[in-house]
């Protein structure tokens, strides 16, 4: 049922992606002080919103989980949580590169949202680790809830302790789009519904092999025992 | 509720007292961490944002030893069947069980602190004991609530010391910001300054949100 729908998705997150960074290169103006290497803005913050949207997301699927009893929503939040961070990864490495060309360092403490996301980063790395760590597959999905719940509601709370923690010396980049150009706007806003798309495109894939798998696998075990039942049944 | 958590944290308080496991592990880290501090920096005291880092950074570590022994009673003795069987609401155990830890915390500090004092604080970082009661006690709250439901969390996994302490450092971190700021204008080296309100607001805040989340969510931690 996830697989529904996946080819059009897949054709319209292509051509989002590809039209995003064709305008963010050809229609935006190129910025005044850092010059191309500003255009790393409409990888990088996409990326980082998307990633934070995911987490949330996750932790609202695990809300579900623990009100219904599903375990669908748990492998859900769990798809959610773990593309995430994917994306996570690749923020914190384009938002370092960033760094580094327009600051000059790789890494920079006084820059709120990048120190908060890696704090963010490091509490979810501990999601898999305590997830498998539990063999019973019930309290597993159980507690990987709790956790998403938990991690969901810390990452806006410790957005608002490290922001407050720094100096405002440099400008703030989910802040910085009150201020930029229409053009460079609309490049931005572009970039972040196809990334957007692309996390709902893979997240669907995701979810339709995990399903293939797990049906393949209840059939596998409904012919084994069909096998053994007509073993047992013939007369030897 | 009220008195189920009086009970369940009788009975907390009971087995720290007999068995002696958390607080004086807590404490002798905490002062041997001081005499850590003291090497690893070269100093022979600290004051500002030296000293607050230097205090809270040791207050979170002693934590996370002593979150580590929380529910050990529970699951190495199996008595959190027999709390489960009990016709109780699950909330009040962790009700206690936070109410313990913070009582633990407190009394560690009761003596850390003086002896951070003694130790490695500068001569000027003396005067402000009020404010710096103030800061310990909404820390305290945080760290108690955080910590618990971390606890809670990793109890049931086979990596649970590795659990705690990887969980609660980055959950953690936000009451660290907020004590750390807060102390270092306590510590000052030309006497203390006063606290911005901000990072009590902070640390109030935290305290609020993962009061009211451990909450809604520990239920579900016991559901077996």
């Amino acid at each position: 049922m996830y697989g529904k729908g996946l080819r059009p998705l897949s054709l319209i997150t292509c051509v989002a992606l590809t039209g995003a960074f064709a305008l963010a290169f050809f229609y935006a103006p190129m910025d005044a002080d850092q010059g191309i290497s500003q255009k790393i803005f409409y990888v990088h913050v996409p990326m980082a919103i998307v990633a934070l949207g995911g987490f949330v997301a996750g932790g609202l699927y695990s809300i579900a989980h623990l009100r219904t009893g599903d375990r669908g929503y748990d492998l859900k939040s769990y798809v959610a949580i773990h593309l995430s961070q994917i994306l996570a990864v690749g923020t914190l490495i384009t938002g370092s590169i960033w760094a580094r060309a327009s600051w000059g360092h790789w890494w920079v403490w006084d820059e709120p949202t990048l120190v908060s996301f890696l704090i963010v980063f490091l509490l979810y790395c501990c999601y898999q680790p305590l997830r498998f760590s539990i063999e019973d597959p019930e309290r597993q999905a159980r507690y990987a809830s709790v956790f998403a719940i938990t991690a969901g509601a810390f990452v806006p709370l410790n957005f608002l302790a490290v922001r407050l923690a720094q100096s405002y010396t440099h400008p703030r980049v989910l802040g910085t789009t009150d201020g930029l150009p229409a053009k460079m706007a609309l490049a931005f806003y572009i970039a972040v519904v196809a990334m957007a798309l692309l996390y709902v495109t893979l997240w669907k894939y995701e979810m339709a092999s995990k399903h293939a798998r797990n049906r393949l696998r209840s059939i596998r075990r409904g012919l084994g025992e069909d096998i053994g039942l007509t073993r047992s049944a013939s007369p030897q | 509720m009220r008195s189920t958590v009086d009970a369940l944290l009788r009975k907390e308080l009971r087995l720290e007292l007999r068995n002696r496991e958390a607080i004086p592990a807590m404490l002798l880290f905490s002062v041997t961490t001081f005499v850590v501090f003291h090497f690893g920096l070269q100093r022979d005291s600290v004051d500002g944002a030296l000293a607050a880092g230097v205090l809270w950074v040791t207050m979170l570590f002693a934590a996370m030893l002593g979150a580590n022994r929380l529910f050990v009673a529970e699951t190495e003795g199996g008595a959190l069947d027999g709390l489960l069987l009990a016709p109780i609401d699950r909330t009040a155990i962790y009700v206690a069980k936070a109410l313990a830890f913070g009582g633990f915390l407190v009394a560690v500090q009761l003596v850390a602190v003086p002896a951070f004092y003694l130790l490695l604080l500068g001569p000027g970082g003396g005067d402000a004991v009020l404010g710096l009661i103030a800061v310990l006690a909404l820390a305290d709250i945080g760290i108690a609530v955080a910590a618990t439901l971390v606890a809670g969390l990793a109890t049931q996994t086979r990596s649970r010391e590795l659990l705690v302490s990887l969980l609660g450092l980055p959950l953690l971190l936000p009451v660290i910001i907020g004590a750390a700021r807060a102390t270092a204008p306590l510590f000052a080296a030309g006497g203390a300054e006063s606290i911005p309100a901000k990072w009590l607001l902070v640390l109030g805040l935290y305290d609020l949100v993962f009061g009211l989340l451990a909450f809604a969510v520990f239920d579900f931690l016991l559901e077996d």
